[in-house]
């Protein structure tokens, strides 16, 4: 346990914390995957499986946006005009940028 | 690309590898800001270039890199060793609905390939992907190729970080503390199939605003992504 001790306190401590965060992102990233091909998939969890892209972009983006105030929700809501426009993301997310750059040159 | 009728079998094909590389642009920005900021931060905390490439190179996941720093330490203990891993083990476990959604597709391909594919799992890649599937594409080399890319991206643009952080212009004067928002803002829109298969999104937003005043940290992304799968699943 000592000879152990001593090499987390050494610079492998390091390499042993990445390998660790490593490790435990892997096997969420796999989980996913491990857990459904042992599930049957029915219409019911299909259903929630395709609520998840749009809820996932929404719980992320929400409280982010409002947090930073009126010209985020401004510049956020000209990104998807544009994008509803175009359907050329790079279009979307220029427009957004570009709006909230304008905004906060002028705020 | 818009192939609506019978969706093809999952398949891999090396132009798909292409394809994905150039269907991830619009998240380069988004990738650059993030890990140009991710360099600077670990070498303000002292980080050593290789523990920092480390990071971005294996665990790959920003926001766990960046919770990652606030708890790193010069000298390690098993105690704190358990920490970092627990932390970064809820930062992810969002990813794990990530994957649940890919299996369908991802059944057929060969373990190693799949392996390789999750390993470089980022919503951002997920949600193009995702983009791409639900137009009728089932080439898993366009999400191959996408992560691939924005993996280079990420490690690349660490690297600048760390020497070059200090020199980066202030990324608020030009939006740049946004990129990602909007980028997902703007992903949002070929996700939708009218109001009734979003109300789940507006299940999940108010949830996620909910947690995100009561709880501190990044607990609310799951939270509210688990609420819209589950209003999805009662809503019929």
């Amino acid at each position: 346990m000592n000879g152990f001790g001593s090499f987390i306190a050494s610079p492998w401590g390091s390499v042993l914390a990445i390998a660790g965060m490593t490790l435990v992102t892997f096997l969420c990233r796999i989980a996913g995957v491990v857990v459904m091909s042992r599930v049957r998939i029915t219409p019911r969890i299909e259903r929630g499986l395709r609520a998840l892209p749009g809820s996932i972009i929404l719980a992320t983006i929400l409280p982010t946006v409002i947090d930073s105030g009126f010209p985020a929700m401004i510049a956020l809501a000209v990104a998807i005009v544009a994008m509803a426009v175009t359907r050329i993301d790079i279009v979307g997310l220029v427009a957004g940028l570009g709006t909230l750059a304008i905004i906060r040159a002028f705020g | 690309m818009t192939l609506m009728s019978p969706a093809p079998r999952p398949h891999f094909s090396y132009s798909g590898l292409r394809q994905g590389a150039r269907a991830a642009l619009p998240a380069f920005p988004g990738f650059i800001m993030f890990a140009l900021a991710f360099g600077t931060a670990a070498a303000q905390k002292g980080l050593s270039l290789g523990e920092t490439l480390g990071l971005s190179a294996f665990v790959y996941a920003g926001a766990s890199q960046m919770v990652g720093l606030e708890i790193w330490q010069q000298v390690w203990t098993p105690t704190t060793i358990l920490t970092i891993m627990t932390v970064t083990a809820v930062v992810n476990a969002r990813m794990i609905m990530l994957g649940a959604t890919l299996q369908p597709w991802l059944k057929h391909e060969p373990l190693p390939r799949t392996a390789l594919n999750l390993f470089l799992l980022t919503e951002a890649g997920w949600l193009i992907g995702t983009r791409y599937h639900n137009e009728g594409g089932r080439d898993v080399g366009v999400l191959l190729g996408c992560a691939l890319i924005l993996w280079l991206v990420w490690l690349a643009t660490t690297f600048v970080g760390f020497f070059a952080g200090a020199l980066v212009p202030e990324p608020k004067r030009f939006g740049l503390d946004l990129v990602m928002p909007i980028f997902f803002g703007v992903m949002l829109v070929p996700l939708w199939k009218g109001a009734k298969p979003a109300l789940p999104w507006l299940v999940a937003g108010l949830v996620s605003l909910i947690v995100h005043a009561l709880v501190p940290g990044y607990l609310f992304i799951i939270a509210g992504a688990l609420a819209g799968v589950v209003a999805g699943m009662l809503i019929e």
